[in-house]
């Protein structure tokens, strides 16, 4: 049953991408990439770059991307729901209790460990999604020529200037991007 | 008060117009339902994001689903999860598509493999921002379970949910525990 794999699979990473924005990265890298592999890690990059530019989350955004993908609207609408479901419960508990007690002690504690643990987890994800933007195939020799995506890599480093020097917003720098893959491409 | 309609017509525009994620579009609910309509308190709301935060998923949905809950109790929250995944649901589904189509075009594949490059810098600078933060706070205990976790991510093949697990009861243990009766 696919719409039932697909519904387990987000209420998964739904219950454990805790940070919000990319901190769904690793999960989806983890469950969809590599345990089901519906979709490559190219194609996650890629939702991952249009997420930035269309309105919502990154979550529901791969989400429905993945569940059109593998089993059609249906499918979307099921890893949507199966993505928003853990937290919708556990927030209707965590709102229930903080109305009635006003005191997340013990949460701000879970929290103050996850938060570093997440960095790192973000760290990693990051490093796969730029293997596949800098190589062609990053399982080759990494140091051939002809396996360097050069629009990936030069991109990269326009884009950290722009983000890092003038401040500009993703989109901004992601549209920025598409323009100098073409030119270098098409050159 | 608010009715469910109107609860479902601010939250689906709000989600239909605001790009970018959880940082982008929790002001702009707070500027909607605390400045323009007073429908809620803002030390009611930071109590909300605070809320929001310490959930999983994302904090767009999050909070609307606090806000909705607030305002209407658990139906008015199903109204608001409904209207904030709707847009993103039929757009993506529509590029989902497109994007077949679009991934044989060689101009499109051009672009996409630009925007990879833009996309691992977006995320290069936002885990070194997102670390520096973190290490503002407890910087020993953060960057010590930082670099452990990224080294068990990376040479181990353990699940990433038995590192999240595990860093949260860590931090359950080291703060609320450790840290109160030891040091």
């Amino acid at each position: 049953m696919i719409y039932l794999e697909l519904f387990w699979t987000f209420i998964q990473i739904g219950a454990f991408s805790f940070g919000g924005g990319y901190a769904v990265l690793p999960m989806i890298q983890k469950y969809v990439v590599q345990q089901q592999q519906w979709i490559t890690l190219g194609e996650l990059a890629d939702i991952t770059s249009i997420s930035q530019m269309t309105p919502g989350p990154i979550a529901i955004n791969a989400a429905t991307f993945v569940g059109v993908k593998v089993a059609g609207v249906g499918g979307g609408i099921i890893a949507t729901i199966g993505c928003v479901l853990p937290s919708f419960i556990l927030l209707i508990f965590l709102a229930y209790y903080f109305f009635k007690h006003s005191n997340l002690n013990f949460i701000q504690n879970i929290l103050k460990g996850l938060r570093p643990a997440i960095v790192s987890l973000i760290a990693l994800a990051a490093i796969s999604l730029t293997m596949t933007a800098f190589w062609a195939n990053p399982q080759a020799n990494l140091l051939s020529f002809d396996n360097i995506n050069h629009s990936g890599v030069v991109s990269a480093a326009i884009s950290l200037i722009l983000l890092i020097k003038f401040r500009l917003d993703t989109i901004g720098v992601i549209a920025i991007g598409a323009i100098i893959g073409i030119i270098l491409t098409f050159i | 008060m608010i009715t469910y309609r109107q609860l479902f017509l601010k939250t689906f525009k709000i989600s239909a117009v605001t790009f970018g994620g959880g940082y982008t579009i929790v002001p702009v609910m707070r500027d909607v339902f605390v400045n323009k309509d007073a429908l809620i308190q803002d030390e009611e709301m930071l109590n909300l994001i605070a809320i929001a935060q310490s959930a999983p998923g994302p904090i767009a949905v999050n909070t609307s689903i606090l806000i909705g809950y607030k305002l209407k109790g658990i139906k008015g929250a199903l109204i608001t999860t409904f209207a904030t995944v709707l847009p993103p649901l039929i757009i993506i589904s529509i590029i989902s598509f497109f994007y077949v189509q679009f991934q044989n075009n060689p101009i499109i594949q051009a672009a996409l493999l630009g925007m990879r490059g833009s996309i691992s810098a977006i995320m290069g600078y936002a885990v070194f921002n997102m670390g520096k933060n973190t290490l503002q706070k407890q910087p020993v205990f953060s960057a010590a379970l930082m670099i452990i976790i990224f080294l068990l991510g990376y040479f181990t093949p353990l699940p990433t949910i038995a590192l999240i697990v595990a860093s949260g009861i860590t931090g359950l243990i080291y703060f609320g525990w450790i840290k109160e009766r030891l040091l």
